[in-house]
């Protein structure tokens, strides 16, 4: 019986979830920009209905024909200009305080693809169409395309960003409020397009570390990773501590590599990215292009995501006890572990999931 | 220029000003075409500037690769189609003067050179293309490149080099088509001090065209020729 | 029409008039006369605003049930078609094609176009698009989305992408040879005295207008070209497995379509401001800065389109400096709705039924100005792109603006057009019902934007069902709005009562010639000695 009246109730609603701390500040300046926009239409209309009510056509009385006035059109053109200056800088300023993420934000990866979102998480566990993340935690998202234009959508988070094939995309928020919330797919992707959408679950701390403590079961998303780099014999020529056929990928990870052409490029994810898939695209100096099979088609995004974990999980100071199997070491704790320590920091949840 | 009153009509004959029934003077219906025909380039300009702007972000993108497909591009067939079109705007012109002078012999013989020029153009671009084909340096159709690590920028270069050539060349064989009407025009004593502005026009059409080629020249094909 | 006896001489030679000059499907098909073209534009946009109009109001059925009640491939071709054909064979030649047509030559006191072939060659160049573009229809439609968006567009749509774009392809170079003509009679056409202050402000929109149809459109045609030959060779410049860029293609085309929504409201503004002008009998406030501002808007139009790319990853700066931009461009809109309304300041208003779509007209298309500015605002639009929001945010510019303009304009130019009147009583209860149903499909869907809901969606989550059943509610009676005055404007063409030359007591030159006017509008080239909108008292016109 409740349970039918719930959308009903919910559609009474009128007023946007905020679950962020992205989500406050963003409805602050649409308010703002509402509230204007409705003192200027109500003074338009008031002043229409004004005029045409009081200068309505009647016998003998005449227009008066007025030429203009350079005073009133300066001031109706500087004034909402001004004020629009105050909505372009408002706006302006908080989405350049949200391009880059904080350093501790909690990675998580994210392939679209028709019609799913497929999520990894650090630890190696994966989910489709759904999305656990624990509240107070910013969590950045790193996002890749398997065929066409996708767009992530959280209305409840205010962000939104279009994942694009050919390059990583990201996106990152900080979620304020535990509760089950939207995520969409708001760039039209194909047939089911509508049916792209999944949930958005934020957890208090304690509970999402007992959610996170249950996943995995593959190892973790480098290990994962490490297992693909055996299986498609990337070791052969990628010896991890002695110069082979290829570069050595120990500690590549975010330094600098020179290219044979003389540029210098970031070995960063979309870097390791573009170099698997088409490894002719970019040519270490001092090795040949076309050593390396194209892995385009071979590999699917997920895929890259978990060798790129595995490259970055490659700290230089850590010895190779044999060829081609380095111990990885995970850059980040395991999820479990962070989620706990958050938990304590964290006072118990107020806000109950819908 | 021409200040010849002549009444207005659709019946006037042929030699006469071709006055059309809208306009009022005959220097009214020049300026007309003239901005008219002005506007239209402008058009085509950002009709091709749609294509150069692909091209220049993409050339800042992978400098490399487009730079090494110059190894595949004919700089002597292109630098020949180069003169080949800039003689062909010379004959062009000369056929405008020539059709200013009321002299129709000249106006004859310079519009066939000019379509002489540009049929040559289109021989060796032909010839070109063949190569191309030969060479499966036409994407999507067998696409094969060496060196091997620009094989896929490559082929962007090389789809913008059939689209900007393509174009341009569609719009020769246009220009073409309209130079044979000029002659027919001509021939049967259409244009004369007082009415050449259909000369003009095409003239002007035709310099476009050229001018489109010039860019594309460089583009093409000096972007490894950098020494 | 008159009759059709052999030979028509029964006429009197003063009843003679563009409309019975000359019989028969060839005197129109290929005619060379301005009237007469716009008069088949009229015809042929009305037919596709109805297909289009019809496959709205199927859509919104689909959507009163949460999951949808067709396919999601027949919603998904629904939403697309109606985009394409409403966008690139309504809106776009809407009022250049038709009214400015028709009005132009005779208000710059010509006796036709600059260029009457390339006129009638521009409508069999909108005929051949609009074939395409129904042949893809009628084979199965296309999924894509009015935007074409690779590599969807490019690779993956299985729908009938070329022939549609090809369709709108051709149907460009119609709209750039109108813009053309337009630029050239304006500079060229001009009657003695009819100098540049003192063009009506119709001609200045259409100008602005022209200068855009003519710089943006280009850049379109070689676009959906482009895409055109990489859906046929299967690997092109858009396409991201040999490192090309789908992005470049949202670049080049919104650089065509962000100036393009101005082509679909500028011309609109100017019929705005006659409207406002003659049923105030009052010249409009600050002449000068209404028609600056349409310059401003359209050369200001091309460098904003950056601001459909705000959730693309563009460079931030490339982001903020594009809505800097936007925000500048709201400004000369925003100078024109004040100056509309200052002109009823201290005028003689009557309620006319163009007056009264003048009205809609400023209400909804300042609801839809002033939401433009939450998708300005860097992120509010990142917020709300994508949603309803925009779709409601749009069709009050697009539905509530020039809609209602070209409806207002039609009701204020039949006379001249047609030479009768329409029904007043009947034509007065379909604006309101325009009004009515139009702000009851589009405002709930500015609701739906905020909370969230995804436009191009055929099924959504129940909580918006109550919101999407009201707009459907309203599209019904929306559509009814649009079929009344299509009965009752037929009706007129026979049974209405006669119009004279200057039915409103309106100021211009084209109501000092009879109704409807003849072939060359005008027995002699006018002189113009006054400014436009000189507006004396109504009793001295009509008597």
């Amino acid at each position: 019986m409740l349970a039918s009246l719930l959308p009903i109730v919910a559609a009474a609603s009128l007023i946007a979830d905020q679950a962020s701390e992205q989500a406050g500040p963003v409805d602050a300046l649409f308010w703002f920009i509402t509230g204007v926009s409705a003192i200027m239409t109500v003074v338009i209309f008031a002043s229409i209905c004004f005029f045409a009510y009081k200068y309505r056509r009647r016998t003998a009385v005449h227009a008066t024909q007025i030429e203009g006035s350079n005073k009133l059109e300066l001031t109706w053109s500087i004034l909402p200009f001004l004020v629009m200056l105050v909505m372009f800088g408002w706006g302006a300023d908080l989405f350049y305080k949200a391009q880059n993420p904080p350093t501790n934000a909690m990675e998580v990866f994210v392939t679209g693809k028709q019609w799913m979102w497929k999520v990894q998480y650090p630890d190696g566990s994966r989910e489709i169409d759904a999305l656990h993340v624990p509240v107070g935690t910013p969590v950045k998202l790193t996002m890749a395309s398997e065929d066409v234009i996708h767009s992530f959508s959280v209305p409840a988070f205010r962000i939104r960003h279009d994942v694009i094939p050919g390059h990583y995309d990201s996106v990152w928020f900080t979620p304020n409020k535990p509760g089950k919330y939207h995520l969409f797919c708001t760039e039209y992707c194909g047939n089911q397009h509508a049916g792209m959408t999944g949930w958005v679950y934020v957890m208090e701390p304690r509970e999402y570390a007992n959610w996170a403590s249950g996943g995995g079961g593959q190892g973790t998303l480098a290990e994962q990773g490490q297992a693909l780099f055996q299986q498609f014999g990337c070791a052969t020529c990628h010896l991890l501590d002695q110069q082979g056929r290829c570069p050595i990928l120990r500690g590549i990870y975010n330094k600098p590599v020179q290219l044979d052409d003389g540029r210098t490029v970031i070995a960063d994810d979309a870097y390791l990215r573009e170099s698997i898939l088409d490894p002719n695209a970019k040519i270490v100096a001092g090795f040949q292009p076309d050593v390396m099979p194209h892995f385009k088609g071979q590999v699917t995004e997920e895929n890259v995501i978990q060798l790129i974990a595995y490259i970055k999980s490659l700290s230089p100071s850590t010895p190779a006890s044999q060829q081609g199997g380095g111990q990885p070491t995970p850059p980040t704790p395991s999820r479990a572990a962070r989620a706990a320590s958050q938990a304590n920091a964290a006072k118990p949840g107020q806000a109950v999931p819908r | 220029m021409a200040d010849t009153v002549v009444p207005a009509g659709p019946e006037t004959a042929v030699e006469d000003i071709r006055l059309k029934h809208h306009f009022a003077t005959s220097a009214q219906q020049m300026d007309a075409d003239t901005l008219g025909m002005w506007t239209f380039l402008i058009t085509e300009v950002l009709f091709f500037g749609g294509m150069f702007t692909a091209y220049v972000m993409y050339r800042n993108m992978y400098l490399g690769a487009f730079a090494s497909t110059s190894q595949y591009m004919n700089v002597v067939l292109g630098g020949t189609n180069t003169a080949v079109l800039i003689c062909s705007s010379l004959t062009m012109a000369l056929a405008v003067r020539a059709a200013q002078l009321s002299n129709r012999r000249h106006q004859i013989l310079f519009l066939i050179l000019t379509m002489i020029f540009g049929t040559a153009f289109l021989v060796i671009k032909g010839f070109e293309y063949h190569a191309k084909w030969v060479e499966h340096l036409v994407p999507g159709f067998g696409f094969q490149y060496e060196p091997a690590q620009y094989a896929h920028h490559a082929q962007i270069l090389f789809f913008l080099y059939f689209a900007m050539t393509g174009m341009h060349a569609l719009h020769m064989v246009v220009g073409l088509g309209l130079l044979t009407y000029l002659v027919v025009q001509a021939y049967r004593r259409v244009f004369s001090a007082n009415y050449f502005v259909p000369v003009e026009m095409i003239g002007l059409y035709w310099h476009f065209v050229d001018i489109v080629w010039i860019f594309l020249f460089p583009l093409l094909y000096l972007i490894g020729h950098r020494r | 029409m008159a009759t059709l006896t052999h030979g028509a001489p029964e006429i009197a030679a003063s009843e003679v008039n563009y409309l019975n000059v000359e019989h028969g499907w060839k005197s129109w098909l290929f005619t060379t006369d301005h009237k007469r073209i716009a008069v088949l534009y009229i015809v042929s946009i009305t037919l596709m605003f109805f297909v289009g109009g019809f496959m709205a109001v199927l859509f919104r059925i689909n959507l009163l049930e949460p999951e949808g009640i067709f396919a999601a491939e027949t919603y998904n071709r629904l939403f697309s078609m109606h985009g394409i054909i409403m966008v690139f064979f309504f809106l776009v030649p809407s009022i250049p094609a038709t009214l400015a047509n028709f009005l132009i030559p005779i208000m710059v006191g010509a006796k036709d176009l600059a260029f009457p072939r390339i006129n009638l060659l521009s409508w069999y160049l909108y005929v051949i698009g609009a074939f395409l573009t129904m042949y893809a229809v009628i084979r199965g439609g296309v999924d894509t989305g009015w935007t074409f968006y690779t590599p969807y567009s490019s690779t993956y749509s299985n729908s009938y992408v070329l022939a549609a774009a090809f369709g709108v392809f051709v149907a460009g170079f119609s709209s750039i040879l109108t813009g053309l003509n337009f630029i050239v009679t304006v500079h060229k056409m001009r009657a003695p005295g009819m100098s540049w202050s003192r063009l009506p402000l119709f001609v200045w929109s259409n100008y602005a207008t022209g200068l855009i149809q003519v710089l943006g459109t280009p850049v379109l045609a070689i676009t959906l070209l482009l895409l055109a030959f990489e859906r046929i060779a299967h690997v092109g410049i858009f396409d991201p497995n040999i490192g090309g860029d789908p992005i470049l293609f949202q670049h080049l085309f919104w650089f065509y379509s962000h100036p393009a929504v101005y082509i679909m409201i500028l011309p609109g503004m100017g019929v705005i401001s006659e409207i406002v002008s003659c049923f105030s009998r009052k010249r409009v406030f600050g002449y000068n800065f209404v028609a600056f501002s349409s310059m401003a808007i359209a050369v200001l139009s091309f460098v904003v389109w950056g601001h459909h790319l705000f959730v693309t990853g563009q460079s931030v700066y490339t982001a903020i400096a594009f809505s800097f931009l936007s925000m500048v461009v709201a400004v000369p809109s925003a100078i024109k709705v004040f100056n509309w309304t200052a002109t009823m300041y201290k005028g003689s208003v009557s309620f006319d039924t163009p007056m009264l779509y003048a009205f809609g007209f400023i209400g909804l298309f300042t609801i839809g100005g002033l939401t433009g500015l939450h998708l300005a605002s860097l992120s509010t639009d990142v917020a709300m792109h994508g949603t309803y929001f925009v779709v409601a945010h749009f069709h009050y510019v697009m539905v509530g603006g020039m809609v209602m303009a070209f409806m207002g304009g039609l009701h204020f130019w039949w006379p001249k057009i047609t030479g009768r009147m329409y029904p007043e009583a009947w034509s007065k209860f379909a604006a309101l019902i325009v009004f009515i149903g139009f702000n009851l499909t589009f405002f709930p869907q500015f609701i739906l934007g905020y909370l969230g809901m995804p436009r191009r969606y055929h099924a959504y989550p129940p909580e918006f069902q109550a919101l999407n059943v009201l707009s459907t509610a309203g599209a019904s009676i929306l559509g009814i709005g649009y079929v009344i005055p299509m009965i009752y404007l037929i009706w007129s063409l026979k049974n209405g009562p006669k119009a004279g030359p200057n039915p409103w007591g309106a100021a211009g030159l084209e109501w000092q010639i009879p109704s409807p006017p003849t072939t060359f509008n005008f027995d002699e080239t006018p002189i113009v000695t006054e400014e436009a909108y000189n507006y004396g008292p109504l009793e001295e016109v009509i008597g």
